[in-house]
């Protein structure tokens, strides 16, 4: 096993600040939005009530963020020790996307000073989908935090917290491999209550199936992204063996995802309004092609061996993937009655706010926690 | 030992894969009709004969202290162009051509009444992560409770005809929807939309009645005149009634089957998808959503039993020297 | 209905049949927005001599108009009438004596029909420096109105003036005109407003009084509610026009000349309770009311709008119902997309493409070297 260590370097550069002008953007809108309500900053309407801060903060942005649970998944579960160098960056991902996910919500949702109601016995429904989600994430946004604390108890150098942790840190991570398991899957559930007002072309019993998988093939890809770019970025050695082998497991889940796919659309008779040049089937065409395009990619051993061909893949199933999961939550659900739906700059700029502050914490942690298992770290451009 | 292990892992992997794909075909299974509330009242409205008026949207909004909707600056008339959080119940015109014959599909003209329907299997009460929305068990009126909302949306997600609105201007926005004025019931009233109409178009009362007035309307013989009751049926006293000319119905009760049954059936000369009311199944959509769960779930017990799994092959990898890597 | 009353009443009345005058009462009943049923009863009290109340009739800051209205010439008959089975003890225009005499008729009046004569105040009452803007027979208004009121059965204030303040009252009201009510306050007062009242909301509310020994039901500001309980706007015959959205712009003009609604010429119809437009003035057929002749109402009924918010200024409309149009099965909506977010979001998508673009070419660049070395593979 390698040691971890920060990689040092200055935090504050040119792109920090970047992205802390992003966040302060951001900040000015939420402001406004709890000083006037949330008419006052966003396009959502009584047609269109969830916009993209569900559709991307939360669906896509906690399907980014499941990269935690995909290598939990190989590294603890299926006993991958290879696996190891590449869990604590996926944690932090996930730590930060999940709780910013958290606080979309926050943002998102009308009556926030009761959103402890759902806690509540006599409040819960337990027949809602949308319980178990809430319950689910809010779950395992505190198990990530007790996933990552290690990384946290090791730079502060505090040898007996982290003992005492180590005792019980298996059922977190078992937690943490059961909660997304349960929540990414209802995600799909959650859509099939749209009923008629969902797309033929996403709206499918098969729909918790292809959350998880995508779930998995997101995690999957962005460990990818991330280890790639955080190479050169940080001007560390690539972990391309071990990617390599995670790009095979990526390919299998992929496959598996797009067979159930294409099938169920063609065994439902809806595979002809992929092809009739409206908009959303445009966008059907999009998600798919990014995503055998992934598949393609990964499809022979020689690429997943190529780093630039391992990005491109992870790129395009990223997007491929998020697609699938922003189609199903926007693209392809029409309430009727000549409802329309586009983002306004203000939940723009909140979007980009979140997503600001996940990179500003992500760069702060590397840099200052360790995280990386790198043999020599070098100064950093990023 | 990796290789039994790994058997064992491919196993259960692929049979939770196929669970969650079996499952939804398990799901469909059961589905019996939920049957009405002992005491279940609603509104059976009859778009023939409906004039228009719009008295039962004055008498709402005033019935129901709501304000006005209206781009005018000097708020001269209340003119709502959909159901809204200002507004929980609408007349729509239906026009087509030179829309001058009432009731006639083709170049002809027709209203109809929107507000919620009421559902016997409402899907914005199954949705509700917090119970805000009820349907009482007696007279099976959904309601809403501001104290427990926590401003999700979903059940706007969830409803099949989009009844809850929203208050998106407001900083403590609430769901707004018809809630066939309950807050009245205690002082011997009804819903205040009735009580308006002039013309028997709107009627209260109880279910069954409801339902054989309507079934009653259909047996009728178009063009000749026959008595209909105004305002209420189902009390002591027998109900006022007018004489209109039947019109010619489409022999359909809206809401008799829809996604489980309607306590708001409508009526109508004109079909009703022309009318906006969407074609719907027998049964609600979240019938389905909720069989995925209980299958996948069957309870918390799948879950329980995948973490006992997760936990034994943990540790099992643990004890076999590979060490966590402890983050 | 006694025979002998009937005689009486022909006696005083001379040509009128039984048939006209039980017509009257069923008038009066319906009027007061009760049922026709009830005539009979009505008509019993008009004719009982022994139920003439007498009354006293004070006037403050007025211009007699609402006597007036009383005496419209157009049927003397059924004025007379009324006029008749009071006892009008007390009334400045009316009164055959004057001066002293008329003074010590007031007096003994109240002392022998202490509790049981009925005031009527027309006009304002000055309050100001003690009450002198108003003396009558060396005593303020102020002070007769408190004394009369103090041994009268019911207290009817007739008129605008009385019944809110009225003209006198308008800014800046120097003299502090006060309206009966505020003068008499903690006593039931009927208020009858209008400049002129429709002199039947006066007489239905006198008749329903002898008729059944109380007041008609009354709102939070003492107005009959028969005859005050709805807008103008509610009852108006141009009401279709409103809804409609066809309005006169200018007096003469073609909606002017075809009586379209008044609204826009400044008509307080919808701020205003009356029930102008229902049972018209003077008898003599439809239209003769403000509205039916083409001017619109200013609303002399109400306090804070008669005399107060000028004639020709546009008022909301305190209960708006819905237009004649109505919406339609599809509602339109305006196109979400704006400049700002079509540019925030393209900008978004360029930024990752372009980022993973160059990241790409990087990695492609460092490719051949430093990789991490392959020991568990």
């Amino acid at each position: 096993m390698e040691q971890k260590h920060p990689l040092g370097g200055r935090v504050l550069n040119g792109p920090f600040v970047f992205f802390l002008a992003l966040v302060a953007l951001g900040a000015y809108f939420t402001v406004q939005r709890f000083t006037y309500g949330l008419g006052a900053v966003t396009n959502m309407n009584d047609g269109y009530p969830w916009g993209i801060w569900i559709a991307l903060d939360v669906v896509v942005g906690t399907a980014l963020a499941c990269g935690g649970y995909s290598m939990a998944l190989l590294a603890y579960a299926f006993n991958r020790g290879e696996y190891h160098p590449l869990v604590r960056p996926a944690l932090l991902t996930s730590l930060f996307g999940y709780s910013l996910a958290g606080v979309s919500v926050i943002i998102d949702i009308g009556r926030y000073w009761q959103a402890y109601n759902i806690i509540l016995p006599w409040h819960s429904n337990l027949h809602s989908v949308m319980f178990e989600v809430a319950l689910c994430i809010g779950t395992y946004c505190l198990v990530v935090w007790i996933e990552f604390a290690p990384a946290v108890l090791e730079k502060l150098k505090a040898e007996r917290l982290l003992k005492r942790l180590n005792r019980v840190l298996l059922v977190f991570i078992a937690l943490g491999i059961l909660l997304p398991t349960m929540h990414q899957s209802s995600l799909g559930t959650m859509m099939l209550m749209a009923g008629y007002k969902l797309s033929p072309l996403w709206r499918t019993a098969f729909l918790p199936l292809l959350f998880l998988l995508t779930a998995l093939i997101i995690g999957f890809a962005v460990v990818m992204y991330e280890s790639l770019y955080s190479s050169v970025a940080f001007r560390l050695p690539k972990e391309t063996p071990v990617l390599s082998k995670l790009a095979t497991v990526t390919f299998w889940c992929l496959l598996l995802f797009m067979v159930i796919r294409i099938e169920d659309v063609n065994l439902r008779g809806v595979l002809p309004l992929a092809f009739d040049g409206s908009f959303v089937s445009n966008m059907f065409l999009l998600e798919n092609s990014f995503l055998l395009g992934g598949l393609f990619l990964l499809m022979y051993p020689g690429n997943r061996k190529c780093p630039k061909l391992l990005f491109l893949a992870a790129t395009c199933l990223l997007i491929g993937g998020g697609l699938y999961r922003f189609n199903t939550y926007i693209t392809g659900f029409d309430p009727g009655n000549g409802w329309q739906y586009f983002p306004s700059a203000g939940e723009l700029c909140i979007t980009f706010a979140i997503v600001a502050v996940e990179i500003l914490g992500y760069l702060w942690c590397v840099k200052r926690l360790p995280i990386f298992s790198a043999h020599t770290p070098q100064t950093t451009s990023v | 030992m990796k290789i039994p292990r790994r058997d064992f892992l491919k196993l259960s992997a692929g049979g939770g894969l196929l669970l969650a794909t079996v499952g939804p075909t398990a799901a469909l299974a059961s589905t019996e009709k939920k049957a009405l509330p002992p005491e279940a009242v609603g509104i059976l409205y009859d778009s023939t004969l409906c004039v228009g008026c719009q008295a039962c949207m004055s008498a709402c909004k005033v019935a129901n202290k709501m304000p006005i909707e209206t781009d005018d600056t000097y708020k001269r008339s209340d003119t709502p162009q959909d159901l809204s959080a200002k507004t929980l119940n609408i007349i729509k015109r239906y026009q087509d051509g030179n829309g001058t014959a009432k009731d006639q599909e083709k170049d002809g003209y027709a209203f109809i009444k929107r507000q919620c329907m009421h559902c016997l299997d409402p899907s914005c009460v199954s949705a509700c992560p917090v119970s805000a929305l009820r349907k009482d068990a007696k007279n099976g009126i959904v309601s809403y409770n501001k104290d427990a909302c926590i401003g999700c949306r979903y059940c706007q997600i969830a409803c099949p005809f989009n009844i809850p609105k929203f208050q998106w201007e407001s900083t403590t926005p609430e769901i707004v929807k018809c809630q066939l004025c309950n807050h009245l019931l205690k002082e011997g009233k009804y819903a205040a939309c009735c009580t308006a109409c002039p013309t028997g178009a709107s009627l209260y009362g109880p279910m069954e009645m409801l339902i054989a007035e309507a079934k009653r309307r259909l047996r009728l013989e178009p063009g000749v005149y026959a008595d209909f009751p105004l305002n209420r049926i189902g009390t002591d006293s027998p109900p006022r009634t007018t004489s209109h000319k039947v019109g010619q119905y489409i022999q359909h009760i809206y809401g008799e089957n829809e996604v489980g049954g309607t306590q708001n059936l409508m009526l109508a000369g004109v079909s009703f998808s022309k009318l906006g009311l969407p074609d719907l199944p027998d049964e609600a959509f979240v019938r389905l959503a909720d069989g995925i769960q209980y299958a996948i779930y069957k309870g918390m017990a799948y879950p329980l039993a995948l973490l006992g799994a997760l936990i034994y092959m943990i540790r099992k990898g643990e004890n076999n020297g590979e060490q966590i890597d402890k983050g | 209905m006694k025979t002998d009353n009937f005689k009486g009443i022909k006696a005083r009345l001379g040509d009128i049949s039984r048939r006209d005058f039980m017509k009257y009462c069923s008038i009066m009943a319906s009027s007061m927005g009760l049922s026709t049923g009830l005539a009979p009863k009505i008509a019993e009290a008009i004719a009982d001599p022994a139920k003439r109340p007498p009354v006293i009739w004070l006037h403050g800051q007025e211009c007699t108009g609402c006597t007036e209205t009383l005496l419209r010439p157009s049927h003397p008959t059924l004025e007379a009438l009324i006029l008749d089975i009071i006892s009008l003890d007390y009334h400045e225009t009316l009164n055959t004596g004057s001066g002293h005499q008329a003074e010590t008729a007031l007096q003994q009046s109240m002392k022998d029909n202490a509790g049981k004569y009925v005031l009527v105040i027309e006009g304002a009452i000055p309050v100001k420096d003690n009450g002198i803007y108003c003396m009558i027979g060396g005593k303020t208004f102020l002070s007769m109105v408190e004394e009369a009121a103090a041994g009268a059965a019911a207290i009817i204030a007739i008129g605008s003036c009385a019944a809110w303040g009225g003209i006198p009252s308008a800014s800046p009201n120097p003299t502090g005109a006060t309206s009966a009510p505020e003068v008499l306050k903690g006593k039931t007062v009927v208020t009858i407003p209008g400049c002129p009242p429709n002199p039947y909301n006066f007489l239905s509310t006198v008749v329903h009084f002898l008729t059944f020994g109380k007041l008609p039901e009354l709102d939070t500001q003492g107005r009959p509610k028969f005859a005050y309980g709805r807008l103008i706007h509610e009852n108006c015959e141009r009401r279709p026009h409103f809804d409609a959205g066809r309005f006169a712009e200018k007096f003469g003009d073609d909606g002017h000349r075809q009586g379209w609604c008044l609204y826009k010429l400044g008509c307080k119809g919808p701020v205003t309770h009356a029930n102008c437009p229902e049972i018209l003035f003077n008898d003599v057929g439809g239209g003769t009311w403000p509205v039916g002749t083409g001017h619109p109402c200013f609303g002399c009924t109400e306090k804070g709008v008669g005399f107060n918010i000028p004639l020709f200024t546009q008022v909301e409309v305190s209960q708006p119902t819905p237009s004649v149009f109505k919406a339609p099965i599809t509602t339109e909506h305006a196109n979400p997309v704006t400049i700002q977010g079509a540019a925030l979001a393209g900008a978004a998508v360029g930024a990752i493409v372009g980022a993973s673009a160059m990241a790409m070419k990087k990695i492609g660049q460092g490719s051949n070297s430093t990789d991490q070395s392959s020991k568990e593979d």
